[in-house]
This record gives structure tokens, sequence and C-alpha cells, in this order.
């Protein structure tokens, strides 16, 4: 297949080795990897603090970059989730654009959905040794109905433990500028966050999103109680080199 | 603006320094939360009683005009009164009117929270009107001089030392703070003021627009004594609470019971056709029912946000919200608090300034949503009132400014690389041990919480043109 990365703007800044792996993922199972040019936020920030025109602006240059793609494949259920839930209604009085936005939609996947519901390939082989637990992210859990593909791919995970997380329901508290905007909220809800992921007992912390993960994972560095954190593509890039 | 941002700031501030407040609302939520989970579950096909109950309320709410027509009616021919109020000063006049009328001294009222919206309580006591609130938690919070901090359960936040505290002087001897004595003591209060209750007013779950009924859910049955009891009986209600027939009534039932508190259905769930007829043994002699817009026709004529008034008052929202969890009620500021109360109370008030923080406590993490029993996307339209606010021009000009920065850097991915690439250099003073730390705001309120990950040296993008390059170059496949 040939496969389009939607590098995040999260992951394109801070951790591009996510975006990386994604690649080599997608690659060693025989797949074809561009990365268009263009391409580089689906807009969500703005939108979500109701700044809709930027959005748009935003969202439109992201649908330009990957109109020529057949699959699309990004490492965040927040931003697929943007694109499907939002980008109707974004372009809702833009007939070319929501037409470009539906094909976009009918072509895009987060990546742990792409490999289990699309690609059937639960299984990469990858061994990892550890204690983990995994924060089900809520734009993927709620928005894209993402649930079973991500522990479908931690069950095939040799050596790996994977242990329940208490209230996971719960958002970390990130919720984009809400993280920024009204801090002393974010705070206590990552505080509980963290708080639960401790009691789990892992000394590995999993997630689909880099922006939960990047949340969690600071409050807890910020406390002195730090906790391995890592996408799954991360883990399973890891888990297939070894 | 500056003031109310103080304001909110400072009742945010002082929840979230209150540990029992946290720890109860907490404990509570959860205990609904799950309850609602194992009574759904119970009732089986979940899904389908919410499509149900959804279909109801829009097609309810999309007839408003013909079934408040139809309700009038009813309650008429039964003998009752209507009275329509456009504004809740207006319902306040109303109610005070017919407490001068009937030259009552003592109200006795059951659960409403068209009361608390309209602040009935404080305008009638302000004329020598003794109110009295019957529902416990009401009852409570009355005592306390505090508004409710959940719409089903007001006194969520109170300890049972606290509320002792309360009633000892009232009882005029000390109290002991088990539940046994203080429901026993209310009880006492209550019947009292019961029998001296010269008109009594309650809320109204529903209405049923083909018979006039008056439908009530409570678990206390005061209720029904603030109903039967005195000779007037006034029932307030927002326009949208109206359902066709018992048929609906019936799937909302369900919905509401099971939601709210995890009951298949509550203790008491009252439906009255007052006044009372010659074959009745007891009722009100004279029936009023007040029926409130306050620009409830405004947001019915908006199609964005029409959805709103399908909401049943379940608070299901609230268990569910981990803002909610949080920081307890008080903190909105807002009668109606929680994921629900956050989108009616700016389209109700309209007044950005004074509510315009609401739609903004929440993470957007849609728990609200998935757990109204009606469906109302209430996640969505939190952020589609953040777009309306932005558009009325109530946002700052320095958010203005970011995000006319954000849309032209992430328009033109070449400039975005670059002003990473310049990132990268710029964050240096701040590197601390791999970690961006300190800053200026609004960077400094994630860093004093949270450590930041460093931009990386090279973005993902740039380091993919060089592999590309470096693969063109050497013929072979650098990523593999």
């Amino acid at each position: 297949m040939k496969v389009s990365l939607f590098a995040t703007c999260l992951t394109n800044a801070f951790y591009p080795e996510v975006d990386l792996t994604m690649a080599k993922i997608l690659k060693y199972l025989g797949h074809t990897v561009d990365v268009p040019e263009g391409q580089a936020c689906c807009g969500q920030i703005a939108f979500n603090s109701g700044y809709i025109s930027d959005a748009r602006e935003v969202a439109r240059t992201l649908i330009d970059s990957f109109e020529h793609s057949e699959i699309v494949v990004g490492p965040s259920g927040s931003c697929i989730g943007m694109i499907h839930h939002y980008y109707p209604f974004l372009f809702e009085n833009d007939p070319v654009y929501l037409a470009k936005a539906h094909d976009l939609i009918g072509k895009s996947y987060e990546f742990t959905q792409f490999l289990v519901d699309i690609l059937k390939q639960p299984d990469l082989g990858a061994k990892y040794s550890a204690k983990a637990t995994y924060h089900p992210s809520c734009h993927a859990t709620r928005f894209l109905e993402i649930v079973e593909p991500p522990l479908k791919l931690l069950e095939h995970v040799k050596g790996l433990e994977l242990l329940p997380l208490p209230e996971a329901q719960l958002c970390c508290g990130f919720g984009g500028t809400f993280s920024v905007k009204i801090p002393k909220i974010s705070e206590a809800m990552v505080a509980e966050k963290a708080e639960h992921v401790l009691a789990s007992g892992a000394d590995l912390l999993l997630g689909l999103d880099m922006g939960c993960l990047m949340n969690i994972s600071g409050y807890l560095e910020k406390i002195n109680k730090p906790v391995k954190t890592m996408h799954i593509i991360q883990l399973l890039g890891e888990g297939m080199q070894g | 603006m500056t003031m109310y941002k103080e304001i909110v700031e400072k009742r945010v501030d002082k929840a979230l320094a209150d540990d029992f407040l946290r720890k109860a609302t907490r404990r509570a939520t959860d205990r609904l939360r799950l309850g609602k989970f194992k009574a759904a579950q119970d009732l089986g096909d979940w899904e389908d009683w919410r499509l149900a109950g959804e279909a109801i309320r829009t097609q309810v709410v999309a007839n408003l005009d013909f079934y408040l027509k139809q309700l009038i009616e009813q309650v008429e021919k039964n003998g009752g009164h209507v009275h329509l109020a456009k504004t809740p000063v207006e319902a306040v006049d109303i109610v005070r009117k017919l407490v001068h009328e009937h030259d009552a001294k003592n109200v006795i009222k059951s659960k409403s929270m068209v009361s608390e919206e309209i602040h009935l309580n404080s305008a009638l006591e302000s004329e020598g009107v003794s109110v009295i609130e019957t529902d416990l938690g009401e009852y409570i919070i009355q005592v306390a001089g505090e508004p409710p901090s959940h719409i089903i359960v007001p006194a969520m936040h109170k300890t049972r030392q606290q509320v002792a505290d309360l009633f000892e002087p009232i009882a005029g001897h000390t109290l002991s703070s088990d539940t046994p004595t203080l429901t026993k003591f209310v009880r006492q209060e209550m019947r009292e003021k019961f029998l001296h209750g010269d008109i009594g007013i309650t809320g109204c779950n529903f209405a049923v627009a083909n018979t006039g009924s008056i439908v009530m859910v409570t678990n206390e049955g005061n209720g029904r004594m603030v109903s039967t009891l005195p000779r007037v009986q006034i029932t307030l209600m927002g326009m949208e609470r109206i359902v066709p027939s018992f048929r609906e009534l019936d799937v909302l039932l369900n919905l509401l019971g099971r939601s709210a508190t995890g009951q298949r259905l509550s203790s008491y769930t009252t439906i009255l056709t007052p006044p009372k007829h010659s074959s009745d043994s007891d009722g009100p002699e004279e029936f009023h029912l007040v029926i409130l817009d306050h620009n409830r026709s405004e947001i019915l004529g908006d199609t964005t946000f029409r959805r709103a008034l399908n909401c049943i008052r379940c608070g299901a929202c609230f268990n569910v919200c981990p803002v909610y969890r949080q920081i307890g009620g008080h903190a909105y500021g807002s009668v109606y608090a929680g994921p629900i109360g956050s989108v009616i109370t700016p389209l109700l008030e309209k007044d950005w300034d004074k509510w315009g923080h609401l739609p903004y406590f929440s993470t957007l993490c849609g728990a609200c949503t998935e757990g109204c029993p009606v469906r109302i996307p209430l996640h969505d339209l939190l952020v589609k009132l953040r777009a309306r606010k932005t558009l009325s021009g109530h946002t700052p000009q320095i958010e203005k400014r970011i995000f006319q920065g954000y849309r032209y850097m992430f328009t033109h991915e070449k400039r975005l690389r670059q002003a990473l690439r310049m990132g990268a250099h710029l964050q240096r003073p701040f590197v601390k041990h791999e970690r961006i730390v300190g800053g200026p705001p609004p960077l400094s309120n994630w860093t004093k919480s949270r450590t930041l990950p460093m931009v990386a040296s090279k973005s993902f993008m740039q380091m993919w043109s060089e592999l590309k390059l470096s693969e063109k170059s050497s013929n072979s496949d650098p990523i593999q």
C-alpha cells in the first residue's frame, strides 16, 4: 500500500522519533511511505480555542497536502479525531473543501487503528520486557471509538505485562490550550491521573497520543516520580529491534 | 472583564484548596456514575433508549409552540392558571403577586432549579415572606446560604458534621452528626412547616402536554406534601420541559432515574393534574403554572445550540466530567454548573463578561457527551460557544494575535520548519537537563507544574527531507 504519513505538529516539533519510527514500521511491513510536503497541523489548537477561521486555513493547508494521497496515517487519535469529528463542521459552508474534507476523512487513520483494523497486523513480533499501563486517550476513545486496536497490539508484545490503569476513563487534563489557559484545574487533573499511574504499579506508561503523554510524564517528572513514558509506536519500534 | 477574571480565579482557587469538597465531589460523582452504569446495563439496549430519548426531546423542542399551546389549553381546561414569564424578573413578579394576593406568610417549596435560576427565594424573603426548602439537600444549602453545587445533589459538598453544625442553632441544642439524628430533626422541622404552608411551590421535571399533568421526580416525598397540603400550588417550569403524552414520559422517566441516581425509578414519581377536583380527597384548590422563557425562545431559534434544550436535568454529565470532579459546582459561579451549565448559562444569561469563562471549563474530552442520556453533543456545543465568543469580539487581543501567528506559521510548512530551527536555538536559556523550564507566560503556566521536552534539534519534516536527499544520492533506503 502507498501510505502518506501525517506528522502531527507536536511529534514533528518535539518527538520526531515517533514519526520516524512510524515510517520505519510501515516500511518494514512492506508499504511505500511518503510524507507530503506542506502539511503542518490539523488546526485543532485554534479550533478548540474558538478561532475557527484561523483553524480553517490551517485545516485547508492540511487537506491540500494530502489531496493526492491514497491513505493517510497519523500517530495521534486527537489529530485524526479532529479531522473526522470537526472538519465537516469547519467546512459546512464551503462545498469544495467539504468534499475534500470527506475525502480525507475516508482515507485517514490513527496508527493503531490502521495496523489492526485495516492491515490486520496486530502482531509485529515485538519483544519488550516491562510492566506497563495504558492511558486510553479521550479523543481516540470517544471521537474515533478506538478501544481494541492499541490493546491488541500490546497483547502481542512478548514480555510486556499490561497492568490496569485505575479510573482510566478520566481525561489527563491536557486539553491543548486548556493546560495553559486554566492551568490550575489542569494541574489538579493531571495530578489525579499521575496518582492512578503510580497506583497501577507500572514502570512504563503507554499511550497513542503524545499530547496526553507529554502532560502526564511532564507532571510525574516535576514531582520527581518519573515513570518511563512511550508512545505505542516507540514501544513497537524498540521491541521489533530487540 | 478583568474583574470577572479575578472572581473566577478566586473561586477556582478556593475550590482547589478545599480538600474536603474535592474528596466529597469525587466520592459522590463516582457513586452516581457507577450507579448509573449499572442501572443502564440492567435495562439493556441503553444506546437504543438514548436514541429514543433524543428523538423524543428533539421532536418536542422542534414543535415546542404546538406542545406549549396544548399544555396551556389542558391546564386551563383542568381549572389551573397559566402565566408566561419572558424574563426571570417577570417570573418573580408573577409569584410575588400571587403571594400577596393570598396574603401568604409561609411558602414551602420542593426542589426547583428554575426557582434558583430566577433567584426566587431571596426576592420573597426580602419582603418578609418565610420560604422553606423542603428537599433535604436544598434545605441544607438554604440554611447555609449557598447555591446548589450539583443539580441533583445540591449539598454534595457538605459533611454530616457541617450539616449538624448548621442545624444546631435551629434546633437550639447539640445534634449528633449521624444520619438518623439529622434526618429525624429535619423531618420534625418539616412536619410543622408543611402544616403551616400557605402556598406550595414546586418544580417540574416534565409537563404532559395532552393532559396538563405535572411530573415530579423526588426521593423524599416532600414534593407530595408541598403539592397536597397548601391551598395554593405554584409550579415553575422552563418552557422546554414538556412531553407530548404518557407514552414519551415512560421513556424519559426510565432515562432520568437511571442517569441521575442509578435508580430504576426514583422513590417518588408524582404525577398531578391540579387543581383538586370534587372527586379528589386532597390537592390544592388553586393551581398556577409559571412557564419561564428566559431566552429559551432565542436558543430554540438557534440551530447550532437548540439541542441544549433537549436536556432532562439528570446531572449525568456532572458525574463524568473530570473538571467538575476537581472543583465541584460553586467554582463555576452559575446556578447550573457542570458541562450542561457551561453550555446553557452563557445562552440564557447572554453576558460574555460574566459567563464567558464557562465554555472553557472543559478539556473537550467528550465524557459529557458520552454520558448524556439524550445524546446532547455537549463538548461540541462548548467548543462552538468558544467560537461564538471569539466572533463576538470578547476574547483578549493577545489571544487573537497568537492565533494569527499560528495561522501564519502553520499554513506554510517551510516557514514552520524555519521557526522550529530557530526555536531549537532560542530555547537554550530555558533548558535545564534537556527540559524547558520557567519561561514567560503562557509557557510558564505549563512549566510551573510540568516539565516540557526541548524542541527537537531537527523537526521530523526536516529529518525526512534530509533522508530523502541521502536516499537519492546513495541509491539505498536510509530509513530501513
